[in-house]
């Protein structure tokens, strides 16, 4: 079970999530602190560990649309959170596989800050409303690249099968 | 038996089975023939199609398939010192040492903070130059002159890109290459770390394609970027999300390949992987007069029964100026809805409109006349070459005299890094690609985008104003 933390409308870009100010930081340990960096009250909660590990924030369409910045999925894996948007931009969705940050597709999703929700391998269960919405499984190929635990583990196997 | 599996439809299980049948190579060779002509004969193909299954040394691919298609080019810009970490991470443990899999194929371009802006940028910069040493990497483009350019002009200019090619680089408007008949898609840098090692894209899913057909003339000061703004609008901003666009029609065949880069450049904003022209004339002329091309080029189109998932129509005459409202791209309004909005600043440049005919049309507007004094007009030529080009015109004499203030190639002000950033409650008119809150380096300030002919004739005016009822 994990609370919802924040809600997001549709078309959230990634100028939005990690603003492009702060792309000279590049590296996945320290991207975490711009996490969401232009809202003041998201990124302050976020930077002072007020939001536990595994917390879920709630999107419309087209979630991390934009720019192919990888800091935007670097900046929120940090944190631990969970995404569970109506959809997901191409760009930031494979990011996310390729980086482990967990993003759950269920374009019905309702559910309102301070819900708790239960993600099941088919079904996202909005414990507090009493409903169950259906959620979209990664297509098998974008699974194995989650089962071995992100691209760099799923390169360097194919890598070592090379030689 | 084989002719059975032949004359039914075309199948990958029959086909691989066929493949190891122990036939003499003669009547391999012949029957894979068949399976290729039977196969292009009765299953259209998009082009992307095509291109996906010579890069990935199959006789067809349809949509949905899964492929690893061979990466013809792989583009990257300071991002480069991410993905250099990535691909470091990649060989740990392995005993091996690290190296890229053909550094010819790789092109590294400083663009979006050049010169450097902070220490930080400079360091980063640094390290991929002793990594492109250290590697051989030879399309290699430093702040240098008219060697230097955004990314997406310095591909083509170059003649790095051709038709046929898969394109990747970690730049969401790599789809821009797609104007000279390449599938060209942007990708992040842990995706770009794994190209660079495997010389693959691992795990392509063929996408969907729309068709585009745009049939009628231009009218007067209506351009390319009106086109793909007006088509964002209709689309929105997922309503390409996974799919290619496809364009057609007249108005396609007639455009320059500069025109062609702003509408490819700009798909990615209706979500979509990539934008592409079938090449033509046009891209031949382009290839050989201004990228320089000497070899061989070989120009893959798309069927004429390939199967879309939708077409759209536009009839060019009938469009008006187009600007996209605060803050999303797809906020699109024709300027007769927008008129009046009183402007702080007006942007020309960038990889969608810093082009020789965008400068040109702006410094046609603005010569002999005077930028509205409350303006500051900022021009980024795309590239050291254009920005070469246009000095000769004439044309940064003419912007300059207006009072425009011309800015070295680079990625500028249009995403907030480094110069041209609003002051709380600033409102912008910019002919770059994405409007998003906080995009121009401030979330309180609001940003329009347009053609270089509608940011011209608002830099005199003051406010947002229709180029084609300047006197």
């Amino acid at each position: 079970m994990a609370k919802v933390v924040y809600k997001f409308g549709d078309d959230i870009s990634t100028d939005i999530i990690y603003p492009g100010r702060f792309m000279a930081t590049v590296l996945p340990t320290e991207t975490p602190q711009y996490a969401f960096a232009d809202n003041q009250d998201l990124n302050s909660k976020l930077v002072n560990g007020q939001i536990e590990k595994g917390s879920i924030i709630i999107a419309g369409k087209n979630f991390g649309c934009g720019s192919s910045r990888e800091q935007a999925v670097s900046t929120i894996k940090g944190h631990e959170l969970v995404i569970i948007a109506k959809n997901f931009a191409r760009i930031f969705l494979q990011n996310s596989v390729n980086l482990g940050l967990n993003t759950i597709t269920c374009p019905d999703i309702e559910a309102e800050i301070n819900d708790e929700i239960v993600i099941t391998e088919t079904k996202v269960i909005n414990k507090t409303q009493g409903r169950e919405f259906d959620l979209i499984p990664h297509p098998p190929a974008r699974q194995a690249i989650i089962d071995a635990g992100g691209l760099i583990n799923y390169t360097r196997k194919k890598l070592m099968e090379k030689i | 038996m084989n002719i059975l599996i032949i004359k039914t439809h075309f199948d990958y299980k029959a086909f691989n089975l066929l493949k190891k049948i122990d036939f003499n190579s003669y009547f391999c060779e012949k029957y894979l023939k068949i399976f290729i002509i039977y196969n292009r004969k009765t299953m259209g193909q998009t082009i992307v199609q095509k291109i996906l299954a010579n890069a990935a040394n199959l006789p067809a691919v349809k949509v949905g398939d899964v492929v690893e298609p061979k990466v013809n080019l792989a583009m990257s810009h300071e991002n480069a010192a991410l993905v250099i970490n990535q691909f470091l991470e990649i060989y740990k443990g392995t005993g091996l040492e690290p190296k890229v899999w053909e550094p010819g194929k790789i092109a590294i371009i400083f663009d979006h903070r050049v010169p450097a802006e902070s220490s930080k940028t400079a360091t980063n910069q640094k390290k991929v130059r002793n990594f492109v040493t250290e590697q051989n990497i030879t399309k290699f483009h430093d702040i240098r002159g008219d060697e230097m350019g955004i990314c997406h002009q310095i591909l083509p200019e170059s003649g790095y890109v051709r038709p046929g090619y898969v394109v990747v680089g970690t730049d969401s408007h790599t789809t821009s290459h797609g104007a000279l008949g390449a599938f060209s898609f942007g990708i992040g840098a842990t995706e770009m770390a794994s190209v660079w090692t495997l010389g693959t894209i691992l795990n392509v899913q063929v996408p969907p394609t729309i068709k585009v057909v745009v049939n009628g003339t231009f009218n007067q000061f209506v351009l390319p970027k009106d086109l793909i703004l007006y088509l964002i609008g209709q689309l929105t901003a997922e309503g390409a999300n996974f799919r290619v666009i496809e364009f057609h029609g007249e108005a396609i065949r007639n455009m320059t390949t500069s025109g062609r880069l702003t509408i490819c450049n700009m798909t990615v904003e209706a979500g979509a992987t990539s934008g592409i022209v079938p090449p033509d004339d046009e891209t031949l002329i382009y290839l050989r007069n201004t990228a320089g091309v000497k070899d061989e080029i070989e120009l893959i189109n798309p069927d004429p029964d390939a199967e879309y998932e939708k077409i759209i129509e536009i009839n060019a005459s009938e469009l008006v100026p187009q600007i996209a409202c605060p803050h999303t791209v797809d906020n699109v309004k024709s300027i007769r809805d927008v008129s009046g909005i009183k402007i702080n600043q007006v942007v020309l440049g960038s990889c969608t409109n810093g082009r020789l005919d965008d400068l040109e049309i702006a410094a046609k507007i603005l010569k002999n006349k005077k930028i509205d004094k409350n303006v500051r007009m900022l021009v980024f030529p795309a590239s050291g070459r254009i920005y070469k080009e246009a000095l000769k015109a004439g044309y940064l004499i003419d912007l300059m005299e207006a009072g425009a203030v011309i800015v070295n190639p680079g990625c500028g002000p249009c995403l907030g890094i480094h110069q041209g950033a609003l002051g709380d409650g600033e409102i912008a008119l910019s002919t770059t690609n994405r409007n998003f809150k906080g995009r121009m380096g401030n979330p309180n300030s609001e940003v329009y985008l347009s053609s270089p002919a509608v940011a011209a004739a608002s830099a005199i005016a003051g406010f947002i104003t229709d180029p084609r009822e300047l006197n």
